[in-house]
């Protein structure tokens, strides 16, 4: 998927919850990809993410972090 | 069933819980105060003689056939206009009344056409029935001298005819476009013997007339009738069944002469109608017979290729040999399927088991995705239930209608005209729109308050109406305690207190004076009962689900929740959105609304299906495009839905689709998808299958099937072919045995069988133990999911910004004749009142750019350009343009972007950046497209 079309999705996710905080919005977040997004969509951001590539806003890029480590291989 | 005849009681019934007690004939009964002698008398089985009376109109007293005596009471009185009295004595036959009823009847006779042989409403014409019953044997009178006979006809209409030489001028087809419609189209012009119904100085089809039909079905002689009567005969049974437009989900009855559509009259007894109709419902099913419809199934090697008709056998055995082929190569999530919001619940519930159980995936969506998909996700957050709140006879209890981007007389005619009765009745109307749509000022409708917004700011007005009720104390806070999380609503009331939520601020973006919004805010919150109804101007912008929750909160606020008259209530686009999502068509969701990832409900499918369920959500349609560019998603089943010219961003849409190696559409026509097609399963109509819709009032209604397929099998068949093709076993005989399993496995459809529906009629869901005929008003004490939840709903700007090179806003809709992409309407005789979509554009912005009314002008987006011809008008403000997406010539989603609502992908069709300026005619896109479209729907001649 392209990597900026699902930046843009993530940040405005984030939007919405920001009012939470860093505190509690990331998780938020990162619930909303987790019960929305294919999981090849989520993969492609994550995969974004660890290349480096950014666009991100904070609070969804700790969110992307969330799935980053749940999805790592022990 | 042979020919279903309601009883007319003559006058509409009385609500009131005293009785009078009464004597008519003989017969002692008890009837409500206030009913007319006619009504009682109905109802005790008499049949008073009447012409100028029917009980869907009030009574007029004017045709004087409906004479009778009363004890003590000097002269013949009209039994429709006498009420009741305690021990009234009363005679309807008397020597007499015979006499009077038959020199009345004689007078009329001698001046009516006596083709007692050749007239159409022969066998079902209540003038003829009257002379039968007022036993008139001969006519005294001659033709000498003036008389009617030789009137012209008014054959305008495509639909209906008027004679008014059979026209007797008792005024029911004025009082139903007038008390039943609310067009006020028909009046009586002249007086005395030159007395005649007109239509405002022309003819029927230039008039204002909106062709619903209600004057047609109040017409007592025949002289407004329909042509297909004219042509066909009278109908000799009839079938009750459901409109397949709109999301209001009219019952009709199929009027039928063996196989052969007669006529659709609205059924007295649909609950969601109640015998009124609307030209689409009424009159435009004629698609189904339609000589461009697809009856064989089609296949091609590739789109460039012309079809080649083959077997069923052949076409399913290449569809399951394709995505079999296709899932070994690519893999399991590799294909997927839509499921159609104009299909029934069955199908819809068919088509997401095939994915999910057949496929192995969740790759399954709906039509739902590009309109209503926010409506689900703010409805559940803070409601606990992804549906509307209210039936539509709450309305009769409203006082205050707050319509927040929804057109409900051209998408939602029938229950526009309940609309427009409330307001006439002295309801309130706040309209938020861009546009001035019909509803804030129509014949006797005036709105009190409309906020002509800035397309993408609805999300900046509700908070600001709610910020006025918070900072006003107009919040309702007993309610509130006692239904709502305190401490959300607390953070919520802090959040929507600031500063930047004031109407002040807001006046700034949205661009509404702040005093309009304070006056809107204050009647919406002290006007007494206040209903919400909003449509796709709310859902359909990257905040659609944003503005949902923000419009539940103001409910929430105010206590305009659970009790009739007040609601959240989304008006939806087709027949059955609400239904088709109900039934599990989203990817991340099973059977009402419970999430894939749930091993507990899974459970529940997997042991019905016997196979094990992927717990994973599966793609939304804008996601499948997506993949398919990038190479993951290669097959797709589409079952009635037209996506390459209902989604946005045509060129990407085309591009994703073309990028696939087997899609199969499933449809009546080859529409704009289909061009892109290697398979194409004719598929059947309303008319041909039997199963269930569910309207917006969440009403699950019967279509009954009142013809056999004329493709040969139903489209919940055809599914059913692909699963047994692709080696999934799946063995429904009838829609009722999916019903039955729907309602084993969906715990708000518990109690729904065919056979409860036929005994009842309809009922609207939650239907459980609990509530064995249904929930027609929600949350009724308390909400769905617990305690009201109210939601943050912070504006943000849409991405989609109008500047120097692009510098008009466009917002898109509907029209009344047509409907969604025109698949059905356009193959109608509707294409009369809207033959191609036009821009409205305001004089001043035409002006700047030299474009008079019917130029060609050219609309441009960053997305691409289309060109069709401007309508000059100020139902636009400046700065806004609007246009329709019913004909695939314009294609005006080539326009419109990829934005999407945050959390669902809805598109933003309502905002577009765009520039207008002159044009020679259609672009070259707009003539190389068409020219693909022609080359694509080649058929080679069978050999």
């Amino acid at each position: 998927m392209p990597p900026e079309k699902l930046t843009m999705m993530a940040n405005q996710i984030s939007r919405f919850f920001a009012h939470l905080g860093p505190e509690h919005a990331p998780e938020e977040i990162a619930d909303h990809l987790r019960k929305f997004w294919d999981p090849r969509m989520r993969r492609d951001i994550i995969a974004y993410v660890a290349a480096g590539g950014g666009g991100l806003d904070p609070l969804a890029a700790a969110a992307v972090a969330r799935l980053a480590a749940e999805t790592r291989v022990p | 069933m042979p020919l279903i005849k309601e009883t007319d009681y003559g006058t509409p019934a009385i609500a009131s819980e005293k009785t009078i007690s009464l004597m008519i004939d003989g017969m002692t009964m008890e009837v409500p105060e206030g009913t007319s002698i006619m009504r009682a008398a109905a109802l005790a089985g008499i049949t008073v003689p009447k012409l100028c009376a029917t009980d869907s109109l009030n009574a007029f007293g004017s045709c004087r056939l409906c004479l009778v005596e009363i004890e003590g009471r000097a002269g013949t009185p009209a039994s429709c206009t006498t009420p009741v009295a305690p021990g009234m004595v009363v005679a309807t036959e008397t020597e007499r009344l015979k006499k009077l009823r038959r020199g009345i009847m004689e007078l009329y006779v001698s001046d009516f056409p006596r083709d007692i042989l050749t007239a159409p409403a022969n066998g079902n014409c209540e003038f003829h029935d009257m002379a039968g019953a007022v036993g008139l044997r001969e006519v005294r009178y001659g033709y000498d001298g003036a008389t009617h006979l030789n009137a012209k006809k008014d054959e305008s209409n495509p639909y209906f005819t008027f004679d008014a030489s059979r026209c007797i001028v008792c005024s029911r087809c004025v009082r139903a476009c007038e008390d039943i419609q609310g067009t006020y189209a028909l009046t009586i012009a002249g007086r005395g013997f030159a007395s005649q119904v007109a239509t405002g100085g022309t003819d029927f089809f230039a008039s204002e007339c909106v062709s619903c039909g209600a004057c047609v079905q109040a017409c007592p002689t025949g002289a407004l009738i329909e042509k297909s009567v004219i042509a066909a005969g009278q109908p000799e049974h009839s079938v009750i069944t459901t409109c397949a437009y709109c999301g209001v989900g009219c019952n009709f009855k199929a009027e039928m002469r063996g196989e052969e559509v007669v006529r659709m009259v609205p059924y007295k007894d649909g609950k969601a109608n109640h015998g009124h109709s609307c030209v689409k419902g009424r009159f435009a099913w004629g698609y189904a017979m339609h000589r461009e419809r697809i009856l064989k199934p089609m296949l091609r090697e590739k789109i460039t290729d012309p079809w080649r008709e083959v077997s069923w056998e052949e076409a399913i055995g290449r569809v399951a040999s394709e995505f079999k082929r296709i899932q070994a190569r690519y893999g399991r999530f590799s294909v997927g399927g839509i499921t159609s919001s104009r299909c029934t619940n069955e199908e819809t519930y068919l088509v997401q088991q095939l994915v999910r159980a057949g496929f192995g995936n969740n790759n399954v969506d709906t039509c739902a995705r590009v309109c209503h998909s926010p409506t689900g996700y703010g409805l559940k957050a803070t409601f606990g239930t992804s549906a509307g709140t209210q039936d539509f006879d709450s309305i009769d209890h409203a006082d205050v209608m707050l319509v927040i981007g929804a057109n409900p007389t051209d998408a939602h005619p029938v229950f526009a005209s309940a609309m427009k009765r409330r307001l006439r009745a002295g309801a309130k109307l706040i309209v938020v729109d861009p546009r001035r749509i019909d509803l804030v000022r129509t014949p006797h409708v005036a709105a009190t308050y409309h906020l002509a917004l800035q397309p993408g700011t609805n999300v900046a007005i509700v908070n600001a109406l709610a910020h006025v009720v918070v900072t006003e104390n107009l919040v309702n806070e007993a309610f509130v305690r006692d239904h709502c999380e305190w401490d959300a609503f607390q953070d919520w009331a802090s959040f929507i207190a600031r500063p930047e939520n004031s109407p002040e601020a807001v006046a700034k973006v949205a661009g509404v004076p702040a005093a309009l919004i304070r006056d809107a805010a204050r009647l919406y919150a002290t006007g007494g009962n206040a209903a919400i109804y909003y449509g796709l101007g709310v859902t359909e912008h990257s905040q659609g689900t944003t503005t949902v929750i923000a419009i539940a909160n103001l409910a929430m606020a105010t206590g305009n929740i659970g009790r009739p008259g007040v609601g959240v209530n989304p008006l939806r686009g087709q027949n059955n959105v609400q239904g088709s999502c109900d039934m599990g068509s989203f990817p991340h969701e099973l059977p009402d609304y419970r999430h894939i990832s749930d091993p507990a409900v899974r459970r529940i499918y997997e042991d019905i299906w016997g196979v094990k369920l992927d717990a994973e959500p599966g793609l939304r349609i804008p996601n499948m495009i997506d993949a398919a560019m990038d190479g993951s998603f290669k097959g797709l089943y589409i079952q009635g839905e037209d996506i390459i010219q209902s989604d946005p961003d045509t060129q990407h849409m085309i591009a994703g689709i073309s990028a696939m190696e087997c899609v199969v559409v499933q449809d009546l026509f080859l529409n704009e998808t289909a061009n892109y097609a290697h398979i194409f399963l004719p598929g059947s109509s309303f008319l041909e299958k039997d199963g269930t819709f569910t309207n917006a009032e969440r009403r699950v209604n019967r279509v009954r099937r009142v013809m056999r397929p004329k493709n040969g099998y139903a489209d919940w068949e055809i599914t059913q072919l692909i699963a047994q093709a692709l080696g999934y076993p799946m063995h429904y005989a009838h829609p009722s045995e999916i019903m039955d399993e729907i309602a084993r496995t969906t715990p708000s459809f518990a109690g729904i069988s065919y056979d409860l529906l036929d005994r009842v009629g309809s009922v609207q869901w939650p239907c459980d133990a609990n509530a064995p005929l249904g929930t027609p008003v929600m949350h009724i004490g308390g909400f769905a999911r617990g305690r009201g939840h109210f939601m943050i709903t912070e504006y943000v700007p849409t991405e989609e910004k109008s500047g120097p090179r692009f510098p008009l806003l466009l917002t898109t809709g509907r029209i009344l004749s047509q409907y969604n992409v025109g698949a059905q309407t356009r193959h109608t005789e509707n294409s009369l009142w809207h033959e191609e979509d036009r821009l409205e554009i305001h004089p001043h912005d035409a002006e700047q750019r030299g474009i008079r009314d019917g130029d060609w002008v050219k609309l441009e987006s960053r997305s691409g350009a289309t060109a069709l011809r401007a309508l000059i008008t100020d139902r636009v403000a400046t700065g806004v343009v609007y246009t329709t997406f019913h004909h695939p010539d314009t294609q005006a989603n080539v326009v419109t972007t990829e934005f999407s609502d945050w959390a669902t992908n809805c598109p933003e069709y309502k905002v577009t950046a765009v520039q207008v300026s002159r044009s020679n005619g259609p672009t070259e896109w707009q003539e190389t497209y068409r020219q693909h479209a022609e080359q694509s729907r080649r058929v080679l001649a069978a050999e």
